[in-house]
């Protein structure tokens, strides 16, 4: 294939549609923006479906230069983009949930104000996403990486009037930046290293010194990782994420589930190469993964809020993505990435429909007993819910269980030790799930008569399905849910893991992948189902054969209770070792002493003393003509007798 | 031939009686006319140094100042007699309104 796939229109025309919309929005009637928003995802949609329909005639990996970017000395950067295998998923996951959550928003966001500013922020976190999807260096990705960060801050303080919600917007800022400063150190240590940022050329020169192990590997993947907590939610930086419900749910969807926050997982798939090499490296990466995902999980239990079990639940998801990276199982990382995509965007979809039909109400507890009303949300995020606990067929079984698999045969010593953890978080996954499940949509409705009406979406009228234009893509998602999973049907069970082999080209590990006989497999997908049986049982159990259970149970663990209700106290814990003392520092030794000391001070004593020069010579200035004469006249006798008498060689007129 | 310090000490003590004239004139044509003085003053020392060396570059320069103090006369004239239209004085001690 000699033509050219224009790749750099697949992140640019969702960038016009910024452009449109952003600076005319506000005058066009509220369908024009919504068609602007729509055209300009579904055109890199249809372009990325035309790209997957001819793949296989491509000579892969392609890459695509539109023009040299920086240049200095010896080192440069380009405008260049890539395409394999991995690229393609991730476009197809970022384009289509993408385009499928733009429909969904003009129905969530119809009522609101500025509708067009939500829709030019949603069109340039498509921009930034693409770009960081398919650049092909580190510094245009870094680009995308710190756009679609730009993008995430926009759009969780959408509603910036509400105090909370700015606040969140700033906190996922200031976190992501602690995150991107690792990103920047280890684009430095590449440079430093290897004088380019070319994935292709940084990735050659390792395979050409297979003698590079450790060292220096380590301590670019080391920042890397700290790059990627920050993105994806991760222990220690994970605290964002919960916060920034704060946005509109079909952010929380997009940004907050399916795409932005897999960007750490894709990064460190995109960097195998250099992970490979660093054993310690991926150890860490699966212990912060495991610990991750069993940690978000256990905060889960007990949120009421829908929106925040899901999102801890994100956190916990993507710990498992992590946890697989770290076993070098890049591919079931990615698997998990596009099954993950899919009943994550739906759950919130689903949710965001819960609480569209409730005008605007979050809290489980005040929900209950909604199937009935409205069906078609329940059903959708039914199948979303069996997809993220792992029941069989859905989608997620197959790529949970692929992880599952792959830690407990990894030959790293802690791969038992992250698939126990895994495991057991399998089974939290189940438990709280099945308590949204449950708490949401059976029982008695538990709301407070009459139904809220004073803020949200202004237009309670009791509980509603959603329109068709929130339905559709509901639908659409939870179809993908279930099926999404059958592109990779492991071999135990009859299947050909089409996944692992379509992308074994650009993350499969250098050496063979470990096998394991397929019985083991087969057993330990029956072992990972059970387990989300027991959780499902359990929250059965607890949440609707006896709703009076959780109380009490909640009464006699208070302490264990209250320590999973406030988040095992970690906002705090940071607040007081971080925000508090660079508060301090910045109240007091920034302001108080070098601000208002140095700076202020020193500007009010060069303007007093200006002013007291000032009044002295101002005296000269008389008015009186004979005075400036006499002193003219003085000047040229001095300038005369300086003449005259002189001051040395250099000082002659 | 008159030596040359002859027309320097010349137009030295005019300058001088010019610049004195300056200071402590409080009338403002007088002090008008000590300017005069003074260029002429210096067009006397550039016609003196013009014949010594036999040069006309001085005596060029000569009529230049001429002009510049004919232009000069028109001007500041002008401006006496705005001056006193509005103020009804000459003496330049009570024309001090540009001070600080």
């Amino acid at each position: 294939m000699t033509s050219s796939l224009h790749l750099w229109l697949i992140p640019l025309v969702p960038f016009a549609g910024f452009l449109v919309n952003g600076l005319l929005g506000r005058r066009f009637p509220k369908a024009l923006v919504t068609t602007v928003a729509w055209v300009a995802t579904l055109i890199p949609f249809l372009q990325v479906l035309n790209i997957a329909l001819d793949f296989s005639s491509l000579t892969l990996p392609y890459t695509e230069n539109d023009g040299t970017w920086i240049t200095a000395g010896s080192f440069h950067a380009d405008f260049a983009f890539a395409l394999d295998q991995l690229t393609l998923i991730m476009l197809l996951v970022v384009t289509g949930v993408g385009f499928l959550i733009h429909l969904y928003s003009a129905g969530y966001m119809a009522h609101e104000d500025g509708y067009w500013r939500f829709f030019a922020y949603l069109n340039l976190f498509m921009f930034f996403m693409l770009t960081l999807v398919l650049a092909e260096n580190f510094l245009l990705m870094f680009v995308g990486w710190e756009g679609v960060g730009l993008a995430s801050y926009l759009l969780i303080g959408y509603y910036f009037t509400k105090d909370s919600a700015a606040n969140a917007g700033l906190k996922a800022f200031v976190v992501n930046r602690i995150g991107d400063f690792g990103f920047l150190l280890a684009m430095f240590l590449l440079i430093a290293h290897f004088g380019t940022l070319s994935f292709g050329e940084v990735f050659n020169q390792i395979a050409q010194h297979p003698e590079w192990q450790g060292g220096f590997l380590t301590a670019i993947a080391l920042f890397l990782i700290l790059g990627a907590t920050g993105k994806s939610a991760q222990i220690p930086l994970y605290v964002w994420l919960p916060d920034a419900m704060e946005g509109p749910t079909p952010v929380s969807a997009l940004i907050h589930a399916a795409t932005m926050v897999t960007a750490g997982v894709y990064m460190v798939s995109r960097a195998h190469v250099i992970f490979d090499r660093s054993p310690f490296a991926l150890t860490t990466l699966a212990l912060i993964g495991a610990a991750t995902a069993l940690f978000a999980a256990t905060i889960g239990l007990v949120q009421t809020d829908i929106k925040r079990v899901l999102a801890y639940s994100t956190v916990s998801q993507l710990g498992y993505m992590f946890l697989a990276c770290g076993v070098a199982a890049y591919s079931s990382g990615i698997f998990h990435l596009l099954t993950h995509a899919f009943f994550k965007a739906l759950l919130f979809l689903a949710a965001g429909s819960v609480i569209h039909a409730l005008g605007g109400e979050q809290d489980m507890r005040v929900m209950g007993g909604l199937w009935k009303k409205i069906p078609i949300t329940f059903w959708t995020m039914t199948a979303a819910v069996f997809a993220i606990c792992g029941i069989f067929p859905f989608a997620g079984f197959f790529s949970k269980d692929e992880i599952l698999y792959q830690a407990f045969i990894s030959p790293n010593p802690i791969g038992k030790l992250v698939w126990f953890v895994g495991l057991f978080t399998a089974g939290l996954t189940a438990f709280y799930m099945f308590r949204l499940w449950y708490l949401t949509f059976f029982g008695e409705s538990r709301a407070p008569e009459p139904a809220h009406d004073d803020h949200g979406h202004g237009h309670a009228h009791g509980v509603h399905e959603s329109p068709w234009i929130m339905l559709g893509p509901l639908v659409v998602l939870a179809i993908l849910s279930v099926i999404g999973g059958w592109v990779g049907v492991p071999a135990a069970l009859g299947g050909h893991s089409e996944i692992t082999h379509f992308l074994a080209p650009a993350t499969q590990p250098v050496g063979e992948a470990p096998e394991g006989p397929h019985s083991q497999e087969l057993l330990l997908a029956v072992v990972s189902v059970a387990t989300a049986g027991i959780g499902w049982f359990i929250a059965h159990l607890m949440y609707f054969m006896k709703p009076e259970v959780p109380k009490q149970l909640a009464a006699r663990l208070h302490g264990l209770y209250e320590l999973l209700l406030n988040k095992y106290w970690v906002d705090q814990l940071y607040g007081a070792v971080i925000v508090a003392p660079v508060l301090f520092f910045s109240r007091y030794a920034l302001k108080g002493l070098f601000d208002t000391g140095v700076i202020t001070g020193g500007s009010l004593a060069l303007g007093y003393t200006t002013q007291g020069i000032g009044s002295l010579v101002q005296r000269v200035q008389s008015g009186n003509i004979r005075s400036y004469a006499g002193w003219l006249a003085l000047g040229a006798a001095a300038l005369l007798l300086l003449t005259y008498f002189g001051f040395g060689p250099h000082l002659t007129f | 031939m008159v030596p040359i310090a002859y027309y320097l000490v010349l137009s030295a003590i005019l300058f001088s009686i010019g610049v004195a004239a300056f200071l402590i004139k409080r009338n403002i044509i007088t002090i008008f006319m000590s300017i005069e003085l003074m260029l002429n003053a210096v067009n006397l020392t550039f016609v003196a140094f013009a014949y010594q060396w036999h040069r006309v570059s001085g005596q060029i320069f000569v009529f230049f100042v001429m002009v510049v103090a004919a232009a000069e006369a028109a001007v500041g004239l002008a401006i006496i007699i705005a001056l006193f239209r509005s103020r009804a004085t000459l003496n330049v001690d009570q024309v001090d309104l540009m001070k600080l």
